[in-house]
Formats: structure tokens, C-alpha cells, sequence
């Protein structure tokens, strides 16, 4: 595997190699002495066009604990008209020596771009690209699954609920492809003007309402993260109707099952989408999304760079 | 002089065509010597009623020399320039530029189309009946690339244009439902993250349109007609008897919105790629008459326009160099359609909608525009092309067909596919 661009990069046995890798390298995160020599010498850089304090760190821990070099390069997205073109910029660091680029991007396709257009010859990890895909957090969220659940190898069965603004949200794209190839059965659940055309088409059940969605026992709820800075525009949104609605409260906590997952991608809007209540209900897994997240990224770096699994 | 001999024309019947100055003066069998067309097909000069020849103001994708040069490699005898320059063509100072342009390039003729709307803001009515009596002798009205959308002024350019039998080319894109949109809207958008243009923001103007047409009574053109519930809408205008024409372009026919999953701008353009369901409507519309006519939408852009994120990308590919040979395969390889359906779509349709007397038609006497076509041989495009840019979204196919030669005014510009520029 060359890059990581979408789910569609993987298939059902690339994607549990990669959960099995993460899973050795969960241990690995455990001990006193957390590093390993694996990508001494190669550099790795962040390229981040959008601020993401917790997905940046998660792949500079992630390539330092593989002991490669990690370089972090905020840049703005900018029209042609003014600014460095994104492939000069990826040729610039790839001129530089990196051997693989982590993108995050607000543009649908960027990652895409970067890695089958020609342009460069490194490596791609997308760390988010617009509205597309995020594959490392659904990864992790497989693997967060796989653990809680004790499932064996996939996910065949799981019941995933993902809850919230489901047109801008990458996570979900990612999560509905890779979780129903491993098996789940996933819905999603969210505002019918926040429900995007044709997304049963990828492989989600579509829920117009939170409670009857939860009737469907789901063995997890992902709660996606409310983009304030957009809804506060949408004169559409109405912050008391959407936690109405939609968000994880303490009624809705008592319908979960007693061995439900409640996740999330993070950050939190505690009082919104999910409760504080649900934050800190001891089904909550959303550290352990975090811890996981580390390691996935370990497993895909090592992934892209060695072409092998990491056992 | 030139005779061509034994040509095969859309009816099937075989003929040879002399030529003497700029017409055509004898044809059946013919006692001189001259070029073997044996196995060939003549057609009347190929007219595109939609392309975007970027002089002035955007010389480096594309200049009316460069733009006409194209052309005539696709075959096309006359090319109908879209008014989207820099100043725009609005006024008779710059239609007659571009048709002095066209003039001095002497490749094809160069029909401008006057804009519908001052500097196509939507606002005000351009000067349409000076640019009708201009030497540019303007008489269709377009503001491609953004649709009239106010009601009023749409119906108003339509009884401007009446008045010497003019016709308004609509851009049918209502422009609230479409804002920002990358491609065509529906599942694969969603899965991709782009903003989706839908249907019915293309089949409302055109419906909205064609009554404008009816209660004016007035001329009609869709340009690049993409759905197939606008296919049906222009059916069911055409069954009232209201004066409207449609065009398909080459892309719409052949290529379908799974190219989107490459992220390569070189497939987006605007009205997006649809389904394979469009396609197969568009093709059925084409056959039964519905649509007219073929429109390349020919839209070159520079090379960093492409070369960079998709939603940063221009929108907009070639398509005079290409037109024919995809119309040969989706509409005489398939076996949709015969030769005189294909003359008709890319030639006498068009023609015909511009108002160009002198093209659309091979007979004694005519103006001799003819392009000879070779349905035999298979080409394989490659990013060499006349125009002065290279998004091509065709770089790597291979079409069975080609242009062999193409006659302008008596004239090769054309002739075994090589451009004949010495004059």
C-alpha cells in the first residue's frame, strides 16, 4: 500500500492486517520504552492546510515512536490567483526529503490529488480532506470497535449508530465504507437537511430520528462533533432544537445498552451533541478512540513506508 | 481547383465534387483526375454553434487563430464564438473584432454570438440590435457560462431578438440551487464531499424558458442539454410547437460522472457530467430529433487552471478536434443513428440555428464547406492538438474515425490531416 487516501484504498484483508498491526502496536504504547527503529531516517511530514491540533499530534507521536524524522507545515489553502500552489508545495517537501506527506486539507479530493496526479512520488496518508474522508479515524474507530466488542477479527453484526451532521462529515464517509466492509451494520442517524443524497448508497441505514434509531439497539453510538463555526451561518440550525433532537442526553443514555460504546472523534461540544453526563458515562470510549488513533497511524505509516504489517 | 472523387455522401450515394473558386460546380461522375475519397465520407462543413474562442482577453488558452485552427482539424467549417471574452461581447466593437479575427485567420468562418446581457452581469439587455446590424451580423445572443435568470430580461431579449428572427442560446442552470457546485449531485457526490449540481436546476430554466418562447413567440436554444428530465421537458415543449432547439455536447454523450472519483479536473466542466442514464437519454434525444444538434462547449483553459486542486480547477475541456470521431462512435458505431442524422447533428442543425446560409449543405453551386471523413481508421489522442491548451479529457482513448480532410470556401484547411495554413 502506497498511500492512504480513502477506505476504498483498502479491502476487507488490508484493512483487518492493519487493525492487527495496530493492535500489536497498542502494547507497544504500553511499555516504559515506547520506540521503535522502524522508519529511523525517513521524514515525515505534516501538512496541514486546516488547524487540527489533535490529528496533527497524533501523527507526529505516531512517526516519532517509529523513530522517523517529523516536520509540521501549516499552510493556508489559497486560490490559484495568490500563494503557493498546493503541488509546489508538495514538491518543495518532497525536494526536501520527505519520504511521506500527512494531508489534511478543506478541499474534497486533496489528498487524492497529491497522491495519483503525478505530482510527487511520496507517500500520502489523508488526515481529512473537506468533506471526503477521513480513514485514520475510521480505522481507529474500527479498532476501538473490534476491541470493546470482542469480535474476533471483524466487525460481523455490530450495530453502529453514527449520530449528527452527516453531509459535512468525513468521519461518517470513512466509518460507513469501512465499517460495513468489515462486516458491521451500520445506520446513521441526523437532521433531514444534514442528510446527504444518496448515502444509503454507500452502505448506511438511514434514521430520521434518534430515539427510533436507538430502539435499534446499536452495539456503539458515534456522536460526530457539531461544527459550531458552520452552524452559527445556517440560520437553519437552532442550537435548543438540535440538542433536542440529537443530542446524546441522559434519557437517551439510559436507552443505550449496558455494553454500548458511546464515541466520539472529538473535540467535544460537552452540552451539544453529546451530554456531560455521556462524556463521562464509563461506556464512554473516547480515550481510548485517542489511544488507538496512535497507534493506527503507527500501523499506516509503517504501512506506506515499509509495505509491510507491522507484527 | 479541386475534385474529389468518389465520395460517399450521408445518403449513401456515391459521387465526385468539383470545386472551382470558393463553389461547388459539378458533382456525380466527373471526367478530371484529383484526391481519391474512395471509402470516405462527405459531409457538409462541420458547424459548431457553442465554442469559447477566449479573444480577446484570455490569449494565453486560446486565441480565434489558435481556436480556428482546431477546428478545422476537427473538420468544422464555421464555429459560432461564445461571448464569455474579456471585455465581453456585448457591443459591435468587439463582435466585429472577433469576426475580423476570425476573417484573417481564414480557417473556418467565425460567427460571433452576441452577449444577452451587458458584460453578461444578468442586469441589462446588451445592445442586441446594434450588434445584429453590425458587420458581425449577430444573431444569436448568449451569456454561456451563467444562465439569464432574471425573468423579465429573458423575456425581453427574446422579443429583442424577434425582430430579425433571432434566437437567445440559454445557459439552463438555475443559479440558487447551484452555488459552488462541483458535479453532478446525487450519491457519488456525497461520497466524494463535492457539492452536487442537480437535475432540476437545469430542467426549471428550460421549462421557465420555453414558455417565455411560447407567450413571445420568439426563438429558443438550449446549449448543452445534460439530463434526461431536460430531454424530456424539451420534448414536451417541442409537442406544443414552441420554437426551441437543443444541443448535446460530445462529453455528455460519451462520458458519465465515475471519472469524478479521480479528483482529475480534467473532467470537470460545467453543466457536469451526468449518469449513464443521461447519457443514454441524450443519445435517444439526439436519434428521435429531440435534440438537434451536436455543441463541442470547446473550453480551453491554461495549463495551472487544470493542474491543481478540483474545486480550484477551471471548469470547461476541448472539444473541436474530438467532436466527430466520438460522434461517430456513440452514433453511427453503435448503430444508433446513420450518416445523415450525424450530417444533420454537427452540420445543417447548427447551421441552421446561426442563420449561416452559405453552410449546412452540399449541392451545385453551394459555397464549397465539406469535410471528408474516415470512418476506417482509429486514432489514439494524444496531448498534441491545435489549440494553444491541453485540457483534453480524451488524452489516452482511442476513437475509430477521424477527419481526412476539410474544405473551407474551395479550399483545403484540411487535407490528409494536415493543417493547410498557405493561403
Amino acid at each position: 500500500m502506497k498511500h492512504l487516501v480513502s477506505i476504498r484504498d483498502l479491502n476487507k484483508q488490508s484493512a483487518i492486517a492493519l487493525l492487527d498491526s495496530a493492535q500489536q502496536l497498542t502494547k507497544v504504547n504500553e511499555r516504559t520504552v515506547k520506540n521503535l527503529p522502524a522508519l529511523r531516517g525517513k521524514t515525515v511530514v505534516n501538512l496541514f492546510y486546516e488547524n487540527s491540533t489533535r490529528t496533527r499530534i497524533s501523527f507526529e507521536i505516531a512517526a516519532a515512536r517509529l523513530s522517523a524524522d517529523v516536520i509540521n507545515f501549516s499552510a493556508q489553502a489559497s486560490s490559484t490567483s495568490k500563494g503557493e500552489s498546493l503541488k509546489d508545495t508538495a514538491q518543495t517537501l518532497e525536494a526536501l526529503g520527505a519520504a511521506a506527506i500527512v494531508i489534511r486539507h478543506p478541499m474534497s479530493g486533496a489528498a487524492s490529488s497529491l497522491a495519483n496526479r503525478g505530482w510527487i512520488s511520496a507517500s500520502v496518508i489523508n488526515a481529512g480532506d473537506g468533506h471526503h474522508e477521513h480513514p485514520t479515524q475510521a480505522l481507529l474507530d474500527a479498532l476501538t470497535v473490534r476491541q470493546i466488542t470482542q469480535s474476533g477479527t471483524d466487525l460481523t453484526g455490530i450495530k453502529v449508530l453514527i449520530v449528527g451532521d452527516i453531509e459535512h462529515s468525513r468521519v461518517a464517509r470513512s466509518n460507513i465504507l469501512l465499517l460495513s466492509m468489515l462486516g458491521a451494520v451500520v445506520s446513521v442517524a441526523g437532521p433531514v437537511g444534514l442528510m446527504p443524497e444518496g448515502i444509503s448508497d454507500l452502505g448506511a441505514k438511514v434514521f430520521e430520528d434518534f430515539d427510533q434509531a436507538l430502539a435499534d439497539k446499536p452495539d456503539a453510538v458515534m456522536m460526530l462533533r457539531v461544527q459550531l463555526e458552520r452552524m452559527l451561518e445556517d440560520e437553519r440550525f437552532i442550537t435548543g432544537d438540535y440538542v433536542n433532537s440529537w443530542s446524546l442526553d441522559q434519557t437517551r443514555l439510559k436507552l443505550l445498552g449496558k455494553e454500548a460504546i458511546i464515541m466520539h472523534p472529538g473535540p467535544m461540544n460537552r452540552g451539544l451533541e453529546i451530554s456531560n453526563e455521556a462524556a463521562n458515562d464509563p461506556r464512554s470510549a473516547v480515550l481510548r478512540q485517542v489511544k488507538n488513533g496512535l497507534a493506527v497511524r503507527m500501523a499506516v505509516l509503517h504501512q506506506v513506508l515499509s509495505g509491510e504489517d507491522l507484527n | 481547383m479541386i475534385t474529389l472523387k468518389n465520395l460517399t455522401l450521408s445518403d449513401g450515394s456515391e459521387t465526385d465534387i468539383k470545386i472551382q473558386g470558393d463553389r461547388i460546380v459539378e458533382m456525380g461522375k466527373t471526367s478530371e483526375a484529383g484526391t481519391d475519397c474512395s471509402g470516405l465520407i462527405g459531409l457538409s462543413g462541420f458547424v459548431d454553434p457553442h465554442a469559447h474562442l477566449r479573444e480577446p482577453g484570455f490569449e494565453a488558452s486560446e486565441t480565434v487563430l489558435s481556436g480556428s485552427r482546431a477546428a478545422a482539424a476537427g473538420g468544422y467549417t464555421a464555429i459560432c464564438a461564445m461571448a464569455n471574452t474579456e471585455p465581453v461581447a456585448d457591443s459591435s466593437s468587439i463582435v466585429e473584432r472577433i469576426l475580423d479575427l476570425g476573417v484573417q485567420a481564414n480557417l473556418c468562418q467565425v460567427q460571433p454570438i452576441g452577449a444577452v446581457t451587458k458584460a453578461l452581469a444578468g442586469l441589462a439587455l446588451s445592445d442586441i440590435a446594434m450588434m445584429a446590424a453590425s458587420r458581425g451580423q449577430v444573431t444569436m445572443f448568449s451569456d454561456d457560462g451563467m444562465c439569464v435568470y432574471d425573468e423579465n430580461l429573458m423575456r425581453q431579449a427574446l422579443i429583442a431578438v424577434s425582430a430579425f428572427g433571432g434566437v437567445v442560446a440559454q445557459h439552463a442552470q438555475e443559479p440558487t440551487m447551484t452555488i459552488g457546485s462541483q458535479m453532478n449531485a446525487g450519491s457519488l457526490a456525497t461520497e466524494l464531499g463535492l457539492k452536487g449540481w442537480p437535475a432540476i436546476a437545469e430542467e426549471q430554466i428550460i421549462a421557465r424558458d420555453a414558455e417565455l418562447a411560447a407567450e413571445t413567440g420568439s426563438r429558443l436554444h438550449v446549449c448543452h442539454l445534460t439530463t434526461a428530465g431536460g430531454v424530456e421537458v424539451v420534448r414536451w415543449a417541442k409537442a406544443r410547437g414552441i420554437n426551441i432547439t437543443a444541443e448535446v455536447t460530445p462529453h455528455h454523450l460519451l462520458l458519465t460522472e465515475e471519472l469524478v472519483r479521480s479528483y482529475d479536473p480534467m473532467y470537470k466542466v460545467n453543466p457536469p457530467l451526468r449518469t449513464s442514464e443521461d447519457g443514454k437519454a441524450l443519445l435517444a434525444g439526439l436519434v428521435d430529433g429531440t435534440i438537434d444538434m451536436l455543441g463541442t462547449d470547446h473550453a480551453p483553459h491554461s495549463g495551472e487552471k487544470k493542474d491543481c486542486e478540483w474545486q480550484q480547477a477551471a471548469f470547461g475541456m476541448l472539444g473541436l478536434e474530438s467532436a466527430a470521431s466520438i460522434l461517430h462512435q456513440v452514433l453511427i458505431q453503435s448503430g444508433a443513428g446513420d450518416w445523415k442524422l450525424f450530417e444533420k447533428a454537427i452540420s445543417g442543425a447548427p447551421a441552421k440555428l446561426a442563420s449561416l446560409a452559405n453552410q449546412g449543405s452540399i449541392q451545385v453551386g453551394a459555397e464549397a464547406n465539406i469535410t471528408v471523413f474516415n470512418p476506417h481508421e482509429t486514432i489514439s489522442v494524444t496531448d498534441m492538438t491545435q489549440s494553444k491548451s491541453t485540457n483534453s479529457p480524451y488524452v489516452g482513448f482511442e476513437f475509430k474515425g477521424r477527419v481526412q480532410h476539410t474544405i473551407y470556401k474551395g479550399n483545403f484547411t484540411i487535407f490528409d490531416r494536415e493543417l493547410k495554413e498557405d493561403k
